[in-house]
C-alpha cells in the first residue's frame, strides 16, 4: 500500500494532528489498519452488548487490582492489628488480613477501590455467563464460529479460577473456610489427592504458603492467561465479522449495522463508561465481602452462611445435595485398604464436569446430528430452533438447581421452611427439573413459532371488535408490512435427516444413532408460512375486505 | 474491499437479495426505508440534544469535582468513625459514577442524537480462499522438504525423543512445593506428652476445664493444653485439634463396646472438623443432641456415637476418650483413634496404624 | 395451648426427663462449684411478687408446665431454669407459645414488665437457677474486640459472623441478634433457650458475656463502612444483587444504548 502512495506526489499533510499521524503512518502504516477498520460494520443488538460488559468489567478488575495491589501485603506471618476498626484491636492475625483491613479502613479510597473491584469480579463472570448463554441460544456458536466458543468457555473457567483465588486473598474467617473446603475436595482425589493438598499448601493445611501462591496466581499468571485468551477472542470476532439477527435485508453473506466510525466506536466507547459508572455506584452503596465481620482466619470458628462467590455455588451446591450415606449405604468405600471417598468426590467433579464437558462439545455434537457444514452467520431466534433451546434451558436449569443448593439455609430461613425439606426438594429438581424445563421450554418454543405463524398469514391483533352487518363479532387483524412479515417467516427450519448409506453403501450403526438424533432434535418443527399460504389465507373467505372505510384491514378470526 | 458504505440515505436500500426459491419462500425484501430524526429535520431538536449531551458532559466535571473533594476534604485519622468512612466511601463513589456515567451516557446520546443512523451493509468474504489454501500447502511442503526432516530419520526421532523428555526438569522443580505427606494427618496434639494427659482448655483463651463446669446443655469449644504456646505451626495443629465438648444425661449416650470409658457423667468430646471436607461442625442443638455442620448442613447424632443422619458427610465424627485427672480436669486419656477431618486416599491405612 | 399437636410431645417429654437428670445428677455438681455458683437472688423479689406470679402462673403457663411448674407431657419443668429463663421467654414474647412448631417463635410480649418480674419471682422460688444480670454487665463498655473473638468462636455458626442470623435442622433457627436488648443475650447465653447451648458461668464468665454484648452492640451501631449490608448475609445476597441489580441496570442501559431515538 505504501508503494502506491508513494508513486504519486508526497502527501503533505496540512494541520498539526496530520503532519503527526503521518509520521506514524509512514513508521507503522497506521493508514491500511484503519482504512480497513475504520468503516466495519457492526449490527446493534443489547443483547451483543455483554462481552463488551465482560470486556470492560476486566479493564476495570486491572485498574481497581492494581491499586490494590501497591497496599495488600500476601504473608501469612501472625501480627496483631492496630487499625482503626475497634472491634477488631489488638487481635491476632495473619498480616494479609491486616493489610486488607487497612485497605479498607485507613487508606482513602481503598474501601472503595476494594468494593469496585470484587462488584467488577461479580459482573465480569456474570456478564460473560449471560453471553454465553446468549451465544448458545442464538446458535452463534455454529459455523465458522465453534474455536471462538471454545475460546469462550476457556474464558468463563479462567475467570472462575481468578475469581476464585481472590475470594481467598484477604485471608478472613469466610475465604479461610472456602479454602479448607477446597483442600477438603482436593484430598478426596484417589492417589494423588494428598500429594496434590500438601503441595499447594505447602505442607498440612493452612500452612503459611497459601495466600502467597494463590497471589502470585492472582495476579499474574491467570490474568495473564485471561488477556491472552481475550486477544484471541477478539482476533476471531475481527475474522468472522459479528453474527447478526434475522430480519430484512440480513443474510449469511452480508454485514448489518453501523459502522465502527463514527457511530459504533462512540456507543461501544460510551459504554464503558457506563459500565464503570454503575459498578462505581454499586461500590458507593452497597457493602461486598465485608471482611471485617468476618474475623481473622482461624481453623476453629465459622460463621454460618459460609459460602462462595456465587460462580462457584453450583460446586458448593453439588456438594450440599449429596447424600453421605442412602439407607445405610455408604458412598466412602475401603478399596484394597485404600479410602476412596465418593460422596466427596462425585458432587465436586461430576457436575462441573457434564456442563464443561457438554459446553465445550455442543457445536460439533449439532453439526453431527445435522451435518450442516455450512457457515452461519444469521443467528437464529431461539424459538426457532426449538430443541437446541430446551437443551440449554434444560442445562441452565440444572445449573440453577444446584446454585440454589448453594443457599439452601438461607432459602430455608427466608421462606420458613426446613431446611432438610429444602435439600430433599431440590435432590428431586436435580433429577426432574432440566427434564420438566426441556420438555416445558421445547412447547413453548413450538408455540411461539405457530403464533409467529399465524401473525405472518392473518395480521396482527388489533383488540379492535367490529361487528357485520349479519350480526356477527369480529377482531380486526392488522396485516403486516412485507418487513414485519420477513423477520417472521424468514428463518429455515431443517426436518429430520434419515440415516444415509456410506460410500460402501452401508448404513453404519453410528449413522444410525445419528439419524436418531436428528428426529428427536426435528421431528417435532413448524414450517415457516409460505407465500402460497399467505395467499391462500387472503383467498379464505372471511379475509374478504370490507369495503366501507376497512379496505386497508385483514380480517379473520 | 466489500460494500462499504458512505452512509447516505439512498444507500441502504439496495442490497441484492439472494436467489431464492420463490414458490417456497418469501422473498427478501431488502432493508426497510430509513426513517428520519427528529433531529435529522427538525435544527431546534438538534440543538436540544447537542445541548442535553453538553449536559451529560457537564455532570461528569461535577462528580469528578466530588470525587476529590471527598478525597481531600475527609481525612482518615486515628479517631475516625465507620460513619466518616461510609461517607467518604459514598461520596467517592457517587463522584466516580457520575464522572463515569455523564461521559458515557454523554457520548452515546451524541451517537444516537447527532451521528448519522443509517445502517449499512457490508459484505462478507470467504474466511480463505481455495488459492491461499493450495499456496500454503505447497510453502508448507517445500519448508519440509528443504529441512529433509523425512528423509532423516534418525534426526527426527532423536529430536522428538530430546523434546519429550526435556519438559521434566520442569515439572521436578516444583517437587519442593510441599513437604511430602507423611503420617501427619494421622496424629493430633491430644496425643499425650510421654505419661502427661493433654488437658482440655477453652477456645481461645487456652484455660482448662472442670468436668463440673460442664453442665448439662452446655457446649464448649476446646483446644488442646499448649495449643496457644506453641510458635509454629499453631494453626495447623488447630486446624486438626479442636473439638466440641458437650453433657448430656448419661442416659441418652449409647456408646458402643469399647467406648464406655471414653466419656465422663455423659460428657463426651468430639471433634469439631467435618468428615465431609473440613468445615468446623459447630453447631450443638442442646434438644435434639445434633451437631449441624453450616457449609454443606451435615447432621450429625450425638446420642449414636455422632452417626450421619443428614446430608453429604458419610463418616460419624471422631470422639476423643476423656477422663478427670486428680485436679478434676477434663483430659485427654490419648489421641483420637482415627485421623480426624475429611477423608483422603490414605486415611484408612492411617487408621489401621492408629489402632495397631 | 391444648391445641399442642401430638408431635409436640415427643420432644418436649425428652426435655422434660433431661430437665430431670439435671435436677438429679447435674444439679449436685451446680451446687457443689463455686465457679457455677446459681446466684439466684430470691431476695429481691418480694412475698407478693411471689405470690402474684403464682397466680399467674397456674393461670397462664400451668396447662403445659404443670401446676408447681414440675412440668407435662406439653411442656418441661421450670424448676431451676431460674429467673432469667423466665425473663427471656415471657420478655421476647416466646412464652406462652402462640403455636406448636419447630421452635418458639419471638412476638409482642403478652405481659408487662410487672407481670414478667411477678412471673420470674415465682419460678426463681421454686428452685435455684441463673438469675437476672445485674446492670453495670449489660452497659456495653467492655473490650469489644474480646468480645468479637469469642462471638466467633461460640456464637458465629449459628448466628452468623454478623449476627444476621442462620439456619438449623428441620425448620429451626438461630434468630438475627439485631434489636435485641442487651439483658436477653445475657439471659439467652445463661439459659440456653430452646435448643442453644446454655454459655454457664464458668464457661463464658459474666465478664466475657458483657464483652459479647459490648462487641453485638458496637457493630450494630456502626453499621457497615461499605454502604446498604444487603443482609449481612454473605455472598449468596452479593451474587443476587449483582444478577439483579447489577445486570438488570447495565441491560437496561445496553437497550437504550441500541435502541432508535425517535
Amino acid at each position: 500500500m505504501s508503494a502506491s502512495s508513494t508513486a504519486e506526489a508526497p502527501f503533505v499533510p496540512k494541520t498539526k494532528v496530520g503532519s503527526f499521524t503521518n509520521f506514524v503512518d509512514e513508521r507503522v502504516g497506521g493508514s491500511g489498519i484503519l482504512r480497513e477498520f475504520g468503516r466495519k460494520v457492526f449490527p446493534d443488538h443489547w443483547s451483543f452488548m455483554f462481552g463488551e460488559v465482560a470486556l470492560y468489567s476486566f479493564v476495570i478488575l486491572l485498574m481497581s487490582g492494581t491499586f490494590l495491589t501497591f497496599f495488600f501485603d500476601p504473608s501469612m506471618a501472625e501480627t496483631h492489628y492496630q487499625g482503626s476498626y475497634t472491634p477488631l484491636y489488638n487481635v491476632e492475625m495473619s498480616v494479609a488480613y491486616n493489610s486488607s483491613l487497612n485497605i479498607s479502613f485507613d487508606v482513602r479510597g481503598g474501601l472503595f477501590m476494594r468494593q469496585v473491584h470484587h462488584w467488577a469480579a461479580l459482573l465480569f463472570v456474570a456478564s460473560l455467563g449471560v453471553h454465553m448463554l446468549r451465544v448458545f441460544f442464538t446458535g452463534a456458536f455454529r459455523k465458522p464460529r465453534e474455536m471462538n466458543w471454545v475460546v469462550g468457555g476457556v474464558l468463563l473457567i479462567l475467570a472462575m479460577a481468578a475469581g476464585f483465588t481472590g475470594y481467598s486473598l484477604p485471608d478472613d474467617l469466610l475465604s479461610g473456610n472456602g479454602l479448607r473446603i477446597i483442600d477438603g475436595v482436593i484430598k478426596s482425589i484417589p492417589v494423588i489427592g494428598t500429594y496434590i493438598s500438601f503441595f499447594l499448601f505447602g505442607g498440612e493445611f493452612p500452612g503459611t504458603a497459601i495466600i502467597g501462591r494463590l497471589y502470585v496466581l492472582h495476579i499474574l499468571l491467570v490474568p495473564a492467561l485471561i488477556l491472552l485468551m481475550i486477544v484471541i477472542h477478539l482476533f476471531m470476532v475481527v475474522v468472522h465479522k459479528h453474527t447478526q439477527y434475522p430480519g430484512p435485508g440480513r443474510n449469511d453473506g452480508n454485514v448489518v449495522g453501523y459502522p465502527l466510525g463514527p457511530v459504533y466506536a462512540a456507543k461501544a466507547g460510551g459504554f464503558f463508561f457506563i459500565v464503570f459508572g454503575v459498578l462505581a455506584l454499586m461500590a458507593a452503596a452497597f457493602t461486598i465481602n465485608p471482611i471485617w465481620n468476618y474475623g481473622p482466619y482461624d481453623p476453629s470458628p465459622v460463621s454460618a452462611g459460609t459460602q462462595p462467590d456465587w460462580y462457584i455455588g453450583f460446586v458448593d451446591g453439588a456438594l450440599r445435595l449429596m447424600p453421605g450415606v442412602v439407607n445405610n449405604f455408604h458412598f466412602e468405600w475401603i478399596v484394597f485398604g485404600h479410602t476412596l471417598t465418593l460422596n466427596v468426590l462425585l458432587p465436586a467433579l461430576v457436575p462441573a464436569g457434564i456442563i464443561f464437558t457438554v459446553l465445550f462439545t455442543y457445536p460439533w455434537i449439532e453439526r453431527w446430528v445435522t451435518k450442516d457444514n455450512r457457515e452461519h452467520h444469521v443467528l437464529d431466534r431461539p424459538r426457532n430452533a426449538p430443541t437446541r433451546t430446551a437443551i440449554g434451558v434444560a442445562g441452565f436449569t440444572w445449573y440453577c438447581v444446584m446454585w440454589a443448593a448453594a443457599g439452601s439455609d438461607l432459602i430455608a430461613t427466608h421462606f420458613h421452611v426446613s431446611l432438610n425439606d429444602v435439600t430433599y426438594w431440590l435432590r428431586t429438581l436435580f433429577f426432574i427439573g432440566p427434564i420438566i424445563a426441556f420438555i416445558v421450554t421445547k412447547r413453548i418454543a413450538l408455540a411461539l413459532q405457530r403464533k409467529d405463524r399465524e401473525i405472518a398469514l392473518h395480521g396482527r391483533e388489533t383488540g379492535r371488535i367490529v361487528r357485520l352487518p349479519h350480526g356477527e363479532f369480529i377482531e380486526v387483524h392488522a396485516p403486516l408490512d412485507e418487513y414485519k412479515r420477513y423477520k417472521l417467516v424468514g428463518f429455515e427450519s431443517p426436518a429430520p435427516l434419515p440415516a444415509q448409506p456410506n460410500e460402501h453403501g452401508v448404513v453404519t450403526r453410528k449413522e444410525k444413532r445419528r439419524a436418531a438424533l436428528s428426529k428427536w432434535f426435528f421431528e417435532d418443527r413448524v414450517a415457516p408460512a409460505t407465500p402460497a399460504e399467505l395467499e391462500a389465507a387472503h383467498a379464505h373467505g372471511h379475509h374478504e375486505a370490507i369495503t366501507s372505510g376497512e379496505d386497508q384491514k385483514s380480517l379473520s378470526h | 474491499m466489500g460494500n462499504h458504505s458512505d452512509g447516505s440515505p439512498n444507500h441502504s436500500g439496495t442490497v441484492a437479495t439472494a436467489g431464492q426459491n420463490e414458490v417456497e419462500k418469501f422473498q427478501d425484501p431488502g432493508l426497510p426505508p430509513h426513517r428520519l430524526r427528529l433531529a435529522d429535520t427538525d435544527p431546534v431538536a438538534a440543538k436540544r440534544a447537542e445541548r442535553q449531551v453538553a449536559i451529560l458532559f457537564g455532570t461528569s466535571v461535577i462528580g469528578t469535582l466530588v470525587f476529590l473533594v471527598a478525597y481531600f476534604a475527609i481525612d482518615l485519622g486515628d479517631d475516625t468513625t465507620i460513619a466518616t468512612i461510609r461517607t467518604q466511601n459514598l461520596l467517592l463513589g457517587l463522584g466516580t459514577a457520575f464522572a463515569m456515567l455523564g461521559i458515557g451516557t454523554g457520548i452515546v446520546h451524541w451517537a444516537k442524537a447527532l451521528m448519522p443512523d443509517h445502517e449499512v451493509s457490508e459484505e462478507r468474504h470467504a474466511i480463505r480462499t481455495e488459492e491461499d489454501r493450495q499456496a500454503a500447502v505447497r510453502i508448507v511442503d517445500d519448508i519440509v522438504e528443504e529441512t529433509g526432516i523425512k528423509r532423516r530419520p534418525l534426526i527426527r526421532n532423536t529430536l522428538l525423543g530430546a523434546v519429550a523428555l526435556a519438559p521434566l526438569p520442569a515439572l521436578a522443580i516444583f517437587g519442593d512445593l510441599g513437604p511430602r505427606p507423611d503420617k501427619a494427618l494421622a496424629h493430633t496434639m491430644w496425643a499425650p506428652d510421654g505419661d502427661k494427659l493433654k488437658r482440655l482448655t477453652r477456645d481461645p483463651d487456652g484455660t482448662p476445664i472442670k468436668a463440673s463446669d460442664v453442665t448439662i446443655g452446655s457446649a464448649f469449644h476446646v483446644i488442646p493444653e499448649g495449643l496457644n504456646e506453641l510458635h509454629e505451626g499453631k494453626l495447623n495443629e488447630k486446624a486438626k485439634a479442636v473439638v466440641l465438648l458437650m453433657r448430656l444425661d448419661p442416659n441418652s449416650l449409647n456408646p458402643s463396646k469399647g467406648r464406655e470409658n471414653w466419656s465422663y457423667n455423659g460428657i463426651v468430646a468430639y471433634s469439631k472438623i467435618c468428615t465431609h471436607v473440613g468445615c468446623p461442625v459447630a453447631l450443638y442443638e442442646q434438644q435434639t443432641h445434633h451437631l449441624l455442620c453450616p457449609c454443606h448442613q451435615s447432621t450429625f447424632d450425638l446420642t449414636q456415637e455422632c452417626k450421619v443422619i443428614f446430608g453429604p458427610a458419610s463418616r460419624p465424627l471422631p470422639q476423643l476418650p476423656i477422663a478427670v485427672d486428680a485436679e478434676g480436669y477434663l483430659v485427654a486419656t490419648s489421641d483420637f483413634r482415627e485421623p480426624v477431618g475429611p477423608s483422603y486416599w490414605e486415611r484408612d491405612e492411617h487408621e489401621r496404624l492408629i489402632n495397631s | 395451648m391444648k391445641a399442642l399437636s401430638q408431635k409436640r410431645r415427643h420432644p418436649l417429654a425428652a426435655i422434660a426427663l433431661l430437665l430431670m437428670g439435671l435436677l438429679l445428677t447435674g444439679g449436685l455438681y451446680a451446687v457443689a462449684t463455686t465457679v457455677n455458683q446459681a446466684k439466684a437472688d430470691t431476695t429481691s423479689y418480694s412475698a407478693s411478687d411471689v405470690e402474684e406470679g403464682g397466680k399467674l402462673f397456674a393461670a397462664n403457663c400451668a396447662t403445659c408446665h404443670g401446676m408447681g411448674a414440675s412440668g407435662t407431657n406439653d411442656g418441661p419443668s421450670l424448676v431451676g431454669v431460674g429467673a432469667a429463663a423466665v425473663d427471656f421467654q415471657v420478655g421476647t414474647g416466646r412464652m406462652p407459645m402462640q403455636m406448636s412448631g419447630p421452635q418458639a417463635q419471638k412476638k409482642p410480649a403478652q405481659f408487662n414488665e410487672e407481670q414478667t418480674k411477678q412471673l420470674a419471682a415465682y419460678v426463681a422460688s421454686l428452685g435455684a437457677g441463673p438469675a437476672i444480670p445485674e446492670e453495670k454487665l449489660l452497659d456495653g463498655k467492655g473490650d469489644a474486640a474480646k468480645g468479637g473473638e469469642l462471638f466467633r468462636v461460640n456464637c458465629a455458626m449459628c448466628h452468623n459472623a454478623a449476627a444476621a442470623g442462620g439456619a438449623l435442622t428441620r425448620g429451626k433457627f438461630a434468630p438475627g441478634l439485631a434489636g435485641v436488648t442487651e439483658a436477653h443475650i445475657y439471659e439467652a447465653m445463661a439459659t440456653g433457650p430452646q435448643n442453644m447451648p446454655v454459655f454457664n458461668d464458668s464457661n463464658i464468665t459474666p465478664e466475657d458475656k458483657r464483652d459479647i454484648i459490648t462487641f453485638l452492640k458496637t457493630i450494630e451501631a456502626n453499621g457497615s463502612p461499605g454502604g446498604a449490608e444487603l443482609g449481612s448475609l454473605g455472598p449468596v445476597s452479593e451474587g443476587l444483587f449483582v444478577w439483579v441489580a447489577g445486570l438488570g441496570v447495565i441491560i437496561a442501559f445496553t437497550i437504550w444504548l441500541t435502541s432508535r431515538t425517535s
